[in-house]
């Protein structure tokens, strides 16, 4: 019955000087081995806070507030700091969006890995930079060898993300979780990282999460989607489902803002308005504002994630 | 070639700058000598193309190909190296202050970061109605409110909004507001640098509808820059590619999204992420990306080309262009190499 990972009722606030603000509203999800979630929704939404509360990395104001996060069968929302440790870049890895944020600048990146690899096993130096070369190798890397002993400065945008995905790779993650891969690189390059994941998902029986506002990446690379919106999940479903016969009236309207749905040079559908700020989220249904189904009830009542007619979960009181 | 008379048109532009910093880092020693050495980062080079009235011609590619170079070149705001740009028939990429007042009113420039290039300190009117009065010292008062007034109309801000400042709105409202500031002197060609990028999908959606729009009631001519394809495929007349400084290809955007000739191109068309799609299958470009810095010869795509051949690592292909009104520089597609 358990998922590798299962999030339940999370709810994570941001302790601000004006009062605390929510910027996750009690999510659910799972994830289980070798399977590939994408979390969707625009800037602000709380897709990284998602991200981040998964393995406790949120930042200072910033807390879990509620809920549970389980990951193998254990509760590792209640993990001390040290406990995170030993799953953080090791069980579960984070690729971000800079790949600076996880390379040293002032080392070359054979010394990045290989010291990785030796701050979670015991191994000698060549052992571990066999391990390093062998990874490299699996991201496809062109010249392996002279990589190990470049600095990350002396690498493209796209190289460096290899590398990166490489480092996460020596410890045999059960999860990636990717903020942003590609938002910084061009689509050629983005296309080869994705199907780089994808392809690693499946060989090393690795679960993603690919956060994203992209949902044409999402849609090529994902099996289910969690549509969010002001810190709900608003859809939830297979990726197929969700792009192909969308429920929640905001899905509907991201999918048909993008300019791929609409004959070239035609209007293209737009959701008025945009989305609230945490400190001034409406009653009743987030979206309500921007809603031309709205009706009396969603202005009061908050609508609950729930089965659909497709199969799919969404929070909308009109659309069934 | 094309009969109409073209709005814009630049012939042959190179754009290089010089990185080499002070005089000390520009001396080397090789050899025995010291040498005097200059880093040049080659962005545009031998970019000829014209902008027809009424149309969206967009130009794409990869980061650093010298797509905002280009605008820029155009605008008046680099000189060239060498090259003409010619508006309405008439240089103007050789004239003084003064002699590009009159320019300025007809070409307007919208960028991709509407917070950056607002001033923080002035409000949305005192950002509408300087250039407005400046270029205009005639206008009374209640011409200069009235032409306000209907511009911020027209991008869809409320007016009550014009005494706020920048910071006051969202980053769709700021793009708003500056597309208010590239329309305020009634242009008739706007440059937008990446106008969408940093936007979400569904207050992108807003601003391209008004785009065209506005383009539609005002009859504007666009140079659209931007690096997402299918914004392309949506808005564009025609669209040239760019790869290291070097135009590749241009054709109507019917013609390069259902049959792209360049390899580059194909490469880059393959890999739009489409929703709904599965797993699309993308050309792979083998290498890495040259620097603009050291140009490779010949073909500047050949290291990353698969149908290269000797030829393209000798000879600059030439643009030609083909049946269907397209431009594409490529040796392959020239002799007719099988792409399969
Ligand atoms: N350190 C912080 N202090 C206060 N609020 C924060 C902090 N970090 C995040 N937030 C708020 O939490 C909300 C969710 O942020 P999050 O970074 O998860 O958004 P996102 O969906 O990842 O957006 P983007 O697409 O822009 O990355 C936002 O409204 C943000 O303002
Ligand atoms: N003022 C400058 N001085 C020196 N080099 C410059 C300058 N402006 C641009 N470059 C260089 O010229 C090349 C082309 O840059 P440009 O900004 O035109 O690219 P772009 O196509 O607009 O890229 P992007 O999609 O990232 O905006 C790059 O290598 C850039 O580093
Ligand atoms: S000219 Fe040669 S190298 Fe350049 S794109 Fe054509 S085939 Fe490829
Ligand atoms: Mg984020
Ligand atoms: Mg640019």
């Amino acid at each position: 019955m358990s998922h590798l990972l299962e999030v339940r009722d999370l709810e994570v606030k941001f302790a601000l000087r004006s009062g605390d603000i929510t910027a996750i509203d009690g999510i659910d999800f799972t994830l289980d081995q070798g399977e590939r979630l994408g979390i969707v929704g625009e800037s602000g939404a709380g897709k990284s806070v998602t991200g981040f509360s998964i393995i406790n990395l949120i930042s200072k104001p910033g807390f879990i507030s509620r809920g549970s996060i389980y990951f193998e069968g254990n509760k590792i929302s209640d993990y001390s700091d040290s406990q995170m440790r030993t799953i953080r870049g090791n069980r579960i890895s984070m690729i971000f969006q800079d790949p600076m944020m996880t390379l040293n600048p002032v080392f070359t990146i054979g010394f990045q890995m290989i010291e990785t690899l030796r701050a979670h096993k015991k191994i000698s130096k060549s052992d571990a930079r066999a391990i390093a070369l062998e990874k490299l190798k699996k991201v496809q890397i062109p010249s392996p060898e002279e990589r190990l002993d470049q600095y990350p400065h002396e690498l493209s945008g796209g190289m460096r993300q290899r590398i990166i995905i490489a480092i996460s790779l020596l410890v045999n993650p059960a999860i990636i979780i990717a903020d942003e891969p590609t938002t910084a690189l061009d689509v050629t390059i983005q296309a080869e990282i994705m199907d780089l994941l994808q392809q690693l998902c499946e060989t090393e029986k690795m679960g993603l999460i690919l956060i994203t506002h992209d949902l044409g990446v999402v849609s090529q690379v994902t099996e289910k989607i969690a549509v969010m919106y002001a810190g709900k999940i608003i859809e939830f479903g297979p990726t197929d489902q969700v792009v192909h016969s969308p429920v929640h009236p905001y899905t509907t309207g991201l999918i048909g803002s993008i300019p791929g749905s609409t004959a070239p040079g035609e209007k293209l559908l737009q959701i008025p308005g945009m989305m609230p700020t945490l400190s001034n989220i409406p009653e009743g249904c987030a979206f309500n504002p921007r809603c031309d189904l709205c009706e009396p009830i969603c202005t009061r009542k908050t609508p609950p994630l729930e089965k659909k007619q497709n199969g799919t979960m969404a929070a909308c009181h009109i659309k069934d | 070639m094309n009969t109409k008379k073209p709005l814009v048109s630049i012939n042959n532009v190179v754009k290089h700058f010089d990185i080499s910093g002070g005089l000390l880092d520009q001396l080397s020693f090789k050899g025995g000598k010291i040498r005097y050495e200059k880093t040049t980062v080659k962005a545009v080079n031998d970019i000829s193309l014209f902008v027809n009235r009424g149309e969206t011609l967009s130009v794409v590619g990869e980061s650093g190909c010298g797509k905002s170079t280009l605008a820029r070149v155009i605008m008046g705001l680099y000189p060239p190296n060498s090259g003409q740009v010619l508006y309405d028939g008439q240089r103007i990429d050789n004239l003084s202050h003064n002699q590009w007042l009159p320019f300025r009113k007809k070409m307007q420039m919208i960028f991709q970061d509407p917070y950056a290039s607002l001033n923080p300190r002035k409000t949305v009117r005192q950002t509408l109605e300087e250039p407005l009065r400046f270029h205009n010292p005639r206008l009374t008062s209640t011409q200069v409110n009235d032409k306000i007034a209907e511009v911020v109309e027209q991008v869809g801000v409320d007016p009550v909004w014009i005494t706020r400042y920048p910071h006051e709105f969202s980053g769709g409202q700021r793009q708003r507001i500056s597309i208010a500031r590239g329309l305020i002197l009634d242009p008739e060609f706007i440059v937008a640098d990446e106008p969408v990028s940093a936007l979400d999908v569904s207050i992108q959606a807003q601003i391209l509808n008004l785009l065209m729009e506005l383009a539609e009631k005002r009859n504007l001519t666009y140079l659209f820059i931007t690096h997402d394809l299918s914004v392309v495929n949506h808005i564009s007349t025609r669209v040239a590619v760019l790869y290291l400084g070097t135009l590749c290809e241009l054709a109507c955007a019917h013609d390069l999204f259902c049959e792209p000739r360049h390899p580059y191109t194909r490469a880059l068309i393959s890999a739009i992420p489409k929703v709904g799609e599965k797993k699309a299958k993308h050309i792979r470009l083998k290498g890495e990306v040259p620097t603009p810095v050291f140009l490779p010869r010949g073909c500047v795509f050949h290291g990353r080309c698969v149908y290269a051949n000797d030829r393209c690592t000798r000879e600059v292909p030439e643009l030609m262009e083909l049946s269907n009104g397209g431009f594409v520089a490529c040796h392959a597609v020239e002799e007719n190499r099988s792409m399969e």
